[in-house]
């Protein structure tokens, strides 16, 4: 490595390589061998960079440049000009969109500004594929040091961290970990949930696919930690580029003795073989999760008695995070003390978020514990897109809920969230702007856990599709105060007596729009209308005095609901009205009106 | 491969490969859905014989073998199209209009979601977020994924691209 001058990192991430960061790989590698720096230069595809709003990202080091949205076509110059002459391409820097200053070293830039890189550290600096570039970068240092310690003390250093389960659930990754030593077995396992199925969260996708290595390291140290000698990985199918990075991980680490058996010469033998889900919402539950990898339906089972007791095939089994896992080596190359520094007094360390909705800056963001909603959605995020009005953040995915304005300032932790009736989750977190309407978004989620609920326990099964109906006739403008009601008493219910985290959370989104939106609601219901506008039963077109009568919108109206003589003003008849607005968009006048 | 003799053998071949993978499996106990997996990739989807012949070779009940089949929705009991079209309806996809985009695809092609195209050509999906939430709303058509759609010209313009 020492040999380049200069290297070239480019984003292989999931949504760089959508928008062609292969071809511009390619082309790299054909201009640099061109100019005949190819001895110089080093081109390196990297894992994800974390700012996919600007995607393609083309990063250059040592001078740090970060260009954006480069496309194939763009190679040529970026190698004629900035790698040869030294003169940075300006007009694929990132232009800071409030001072119209183009920034160059992504440091200066407000999206990294107040990002602290724990689980992604490793994501968008080293080639994922190249065991060595992990080894580089302290890879398989923790590993080396926990194999020094007895396993108690390395559950202690764990607890003494406070690291805490990022998979949703937040239970102390330490304790867990004791459980599972404390059972005592010929058998036990490790395993590594990787079945993201929170839509608009993708970190544990981004941290396999940029950093493989340190979910196959921190496997190994929890193996030893409890006394384990099997891993497993449970992931997506549906993430082909992620299994296809794990598995070359994996084989590198066996090829490096860092797997298998007598690892570093000290007897600790450990192998991770991977598993594939094959879509069901309900196998993030760890008890589901089990019953899907041993090849069965994914249907959870109470707890007690826990997977730390009897897990896969009946064996103590430690199941934890992607993002997790991403941690642990990190708790033991910078120690405990270190790690708990960082965050709130109960939420220790960083969080992943998947930014996404109506922002500026979508992307991946790693904060610390503590950081306010406000720092996370303008300093980061960039504010609103279109110049747009907040109104609400969806934090936790279909089992979370929606924050507001007024909770802008609250310090974001695993408790705080809580108490806000929202939840930590898996870090998806879903801004929305004045056009969103509420009772539609919770509709979205119902549709997804209703679609998702696996049906074992009646209240889950039964009772999610009933409060879809309830929504759909609200949405549809039909629905009535008493539904209110019966929406907030279905939902506790649901909340009691459900078998397992999905369908114990599946009612938040309802009860927390309610919550804080319920003037929204009580619209919908009593005034038959949507203040976002959103909700198309509830819209009506009407043709205002600005009208000259020029019979246009008459004309486009598919359904013949528009009368009217030449230049006199026209009107639709509500009763034939599809509420399809090509009258608006046809009309030249703006005598149209939708309320 | 229009005559049965042939289609036969291209079948024979497929059932073969699959009872090859099953066959050397290290450990037959929990391998259902990995064996599912394998057969969904040679046979495109999971009709009725494919699955009784799973059942037997790994010595379980079909209705064993249905019940997974039907539990997972990765899984399907119907032929997919040449170009199997899946809409992402993540909550990324979601806020930035992709049951627009999901619209427009049902108009253009004239089928619902879990449908195929007579001529069997497209088929049409939702699925919930491929992870790509910077470029929403997301169509995957095969492998390849097509970012920020925001109108119905654009779905024909895809569309279009497949049409040979």
């Amino acid at each position: 490595m020492s040999k380049y001058t200069m290297h070239v990192l480019v984003c292989g991430g999931t949504g760089c390589i959508s928008s062609r960061s292969k071809e511009i790989v390619e082309n790299l590698n054909l201009h640099i061998k061109e100019v005949g720096m190819e001895d110089s230069v080093q081109i390196l595809t990297t894992g994800c960079f974390g700012f996919c709003e600007k995607g393609p990202i083309v990063k250059i080091l040592p001078d740090n440049t970060f260009y954006v949205q480069v496309k194939p076509e763009d190679v040529e110059e970026i190698v004629k000009e900035h790698i040869v002459k030294g003169r940075k391409v300006e007009r694929l820097l990132y232009v800071n969109p409030t001072t119209s200053d183009s920034v160059s070293d992504s440091k200066h830039m407000e999206f990294y500004k107040k990002q602290m890189r724990v689980a992604l550290r490793n994501c968008g600096f080293i080639d994922p594929e190249n065991i060595e570039e992990y080894i580089a970068r302290d890879g398989y240092g923790a590993l080396g040091k926990v194999l020094s310690m007895t396993q108690q003390e390395v559950i202690d250093e764990m607890k003494k961290s406070g690291l805490r389960g990022r998979g949703g659930g937040g239970f102390p990754t330490g304790l867990k970990w004791e459980f599972a030593y404390k059972n005592k077995s010929d058998q036990k396992y490790v395993v590594c949930n990787a079945d993201e199925g929170d839509p608009g969260a993708f970190m544990d996708r981004s941290i396999l696919e940029g950093d493989p290595h340190s979910i196959v390291e921190a496997m190994a140290i929890c193996g030893y930690a409890i006394g384990a000698n099997r891993g497993l990985v449970y992931i997506r199918a549906e993430y082909p580029l992620a299994v296809k990075r794990l598995e070359t991980a994996i084989l590198a680490a066996r090829e490096y003795g860092l797997l298998g058996h007598d690892i570093l010469g000290t007897g600790f033998d450990f192998d991770i073989e991977i598993k594939f889900g094959a879509g069901a919402f309900v196998c993030g539950e760890e008890t589901a999760l089990i019953h899907s990898m041993e090849g069965m339906r994914g249907e959870p089972t109470t707890k007690p008695p826990f997977p730390a007791e009897s897990g896969y095939w009946g064996k103590p089994t430690n199941v934890n995070n992607v993002e997790t896992f991403a941690n642990v080596p990190v708790v033991f190359l910078k120690g405990a003390d270190w790690f708990s520094k960082i965050g709130t007094e109960k939420s220790k360390g960083t969080k992943v978020f998947a930014l996404a909705g109506k922002i500026n800056n979508v992307g991946l963001i790693e904060v610390p514990m503590g950081i306010t909603l406000r720092e996370v959605i303008y300093d980061i995020g960039g504010g609103i897109k279109d110049g747009k009005k907040f109104k609400a953040v969806q934090t936790g995915g279909p089992s979370g809920g929606c924050l507001t304005e007024k909770d802008l300032d609250t310090p974001i932790d695993f408790d705080n969230l809580i108490a806000k009736g929202s939840m930590m989750g898996s870090g998806g977190m879903i801004v929305m702007d004045e056009t969103d309407c509420m009772p539609a978004v919770a509709k979205f989620y119902l549709e997804f856990t209703e679609e998702e609920s696996c049906g074992k326990c009646t209240p889950c099964r039964v009772g999610t599709k009933r409060l879809l109906e309830i929504l759909e006739k609200i949405i549809a403008g039909n629905g009535t105060m008493e539904d209110l009601e019966t929406l907030k008493e279905l939902s506790q219910v649901i909340k009691d007596t459900a078998l397992c985290g999905l369908g114990q959370t599946a009612p938040n989104p309802i009860l927390s729009t309610l919550e804080a939106f319920e003037d929204e609601y009580i619209a919908h219901v009593r005034d038959h209308k949507c203040p976002a506008g959103k909700c198309t039963a509830l819209l009506q077109y009407n043709i205002t005095d600005k009208c000259i009568g020029c019979t246009a919108c008459a004309r486009i109206c598919p359904v013949n609901a528009i009368s009217g003589s030449p230049k006199q003003q026209h009107t639709i008849d509500q009763t034939k009205c599809i509420k399809c607005g090509a009258c608006m968009t046809k009309c030249r006048f703006g005598a149209i009106v939708r309320e | 491969m229009s005559c049965e003799s042939c289609k036969n053998e291209l079948a024979r071949e497929m059932y073969a490969e699959l009872e090859k993978f099953i066959d050397e499996l290290p450990e037959k106990r929990g391998a259902l859905i990995s064996v599912l997996h394998r057969a969904q990739s040679i046979f495109g989807y999971l009709p009725k014989e494919v699955q009784a012949f799973v059942g037997e070779k790994l010595n379980i009940s079909t209705a064993q073998v249905y019940g997974v089949v039907s539990f997972y929705s990765f899984f399907t009991m119907e032929p997919k199209g040449k170009y199997p079209i899946s809409v992402c309806l993540g909550t990324a996809c979601y806020v930035r209009g992709a049951d627009k985009v999901l619209e427009a695809f049902k108009n253009e092609l004239g089928i619902d979601v879990g449908q195929t195209t007579s001529d069997g050509k497209f088929s049409l999906d939702a699925l919930r977020c491929v992870g790509a939430c910077g470029l929403a709303p997301v169509v995957l058509i095969g492998d390849k994924v097509y970012g920020r759609i925001n109108s119905a010209e654009q779905v024909k313009e895809i569309i279009k691209e497949y049409q040979d």
